[in-house]
């Protein structure tokens, strides 16, 4: 990305983008200890610039535009989100000297709306009532209106959302745990972390077994998508998982303020509904060596119920 | 002593996918027990084994979110919207 003719220095990043993935990788055994052969490993999404693993198909929805000429400096960047990917466009866009604006339901935590604002992106907001799925449709009402002005990723039917994930997240896990992963778990939101990601793994290792966590049909888990009652994104793909739990909001909550107050970890509303899943599926295989992703931290959601 | 309660796309299978109801109530509380007797199954989705509205529930008399109010027993009157506010899904 650098046009210096200088060497580059080691751990420099030229622009914040080039800091968008090769998150750490957190063993946790304070919940396990009475099954000495499981392994529970988080990779910590939290690390990427903008705060969550949206950063990483948010820069290749991007990338992949740019390379395909959709998207050029003359467009405004266009979505609908429920927060992380609209942080992790703003701050694209700011680095990349795009114009950003987004559609997100009233109802989103003012921490997201003051970070994606920081960044310079525009807000539109959308019927609370109508949730997410509202934020979708009237973000395809403003591109019907003036398709010329914007370029939409569309990050719920965009194959470089998945795709962000097989080239990158999943060697990540192969590599940091030297092929021993056994059992992959992820939240379903877009889906596209645990499609891109279940399917490189499977690729790796057809016997990886790949577990998807919904949650109930109403509840209070910020950024996931039950899929029954919602849209369905056209990047999902069932054929990938071979499993699927239901986390309860209480649950999730619990779990994320246990590892925030007995680990240190302040993780986000979503991370709790990963980790009691992995939970469950060590009781289960006492000897899984298990990953799951914690796609942000706790810090955006000061002002939701799970701190309140 | 009708008011209106909008609901949420979620919870609309209960009410045959009707986005606003007329509901009788003197209080939230009442409100959600006469929304059960119309809609059998709903209330279990707002309300925990005690008996409260979920803490992740988000419940509005007209603007005001009832937890700044006297929560369930928050009065309300004809005219009144009751409005429940789902979670922000997926990405």
């Amino acid at each position: 990305m650098s046009n210096s003719t200088a060497p580059a220095l080691a751990g420099v990043c030229p622009l914040i983008i080039s800091a968008i993935g090769q998150t750490p990788l957190l063993k946790i055994e304070r919940f396990t200890t009475h099954l000495p052969d499981v392994s529970i490993f988080a990779k910590m999404e939290m690390f990427n610039p903008g705060g969550s693993v949206k950063d990483r198909p948010a820069l290749q929805m991007i990338l992949d535009a740019e390379a395909s000429r959709e998207l050029t400096h003359d467009r405004i960047i266009l979505d609908s989100t429920s927060g992380n990917t609209g942080i992790a466009y703003a701050m694209i866009g700011a680095a990349m000297g795009y114009e950003v604006e987004l559609v997100m339901p009233e109802s989103v935590s003012v921490e997201r709306r003051h970070v994606i604002q920081a960044y310079g992106a525009r807000l539109v907001l959308s019927d609370p009532l109508e949730g997410s799925d509202g934020a979708i449709l009237k973000c395809r009402d403003i591109l019907a209106k003036n398709p010329d002005r914007y370029y939409k990723p569309d990050q719920y039917n965009n194959p470089s959302n998945p795709k962000a994930h097989e080239l990158h997240t999943a060697p990540e896990i192969w590599e940091q745990t030297e092929g021993r992963v056994t059992h992959f778990i992820a939240t379903l939101g877009t889906s596209g972390t645990l499609v891109g990601t279940g399917r490189r793994l499977k690729a790796f290792d057809p016997a990886v077994r790949v577990i998807a966590i919904e949650p109930p049909e109403f509840h209070g888990i910020e950024g996931l998508k039950n899929m029954d009652v919602s849209i369905v994104p056209g990047i999902y793909d069932d054929s990938v998982w071979d499993e699927k739990i239901q986390i309860e909001t209480e649950a999730s909550y619990e779990m994320a303020r246990r590892l925030t107050r007995e680990l240190g970890v302040m993780v986000g509303q979503s991370c709790g509904a990963a980790m009691a899943g992995a939970l469950q599926v060590a009781e289960r295989n006492p000897e899984a060596t298990i990953v799951t992703i914690f796609p942000d931290s706790g810090e955006k959601y000061m002002s939701t119920p799970l701190w309140q | 002593m009708a008011v209106t309660v909008r609901i949420p796309t979620p919870l609309r299978r209960f009410t045959n996918d009707q986005s606003d109801v007329e509901i009788d109530g003197g209080t939230v509380g009442e409100v959600v027990d006469n929304l059960e007797a119309a809609y059998a199954g709903i209330k279990e989705k707002l309300v925990d084994e005690a008996g409260d509205i979920r803490r992740f529930v988000n419940v509005y008399v007209n603007d005001e979110d009832i937890r700044f109010l006297d929560g369930a027993q928050t009065p309300v009157k004809a005219g009144d919207s009751v409005t429940i506010v789902p979670a922000i899904a997926g990405g």
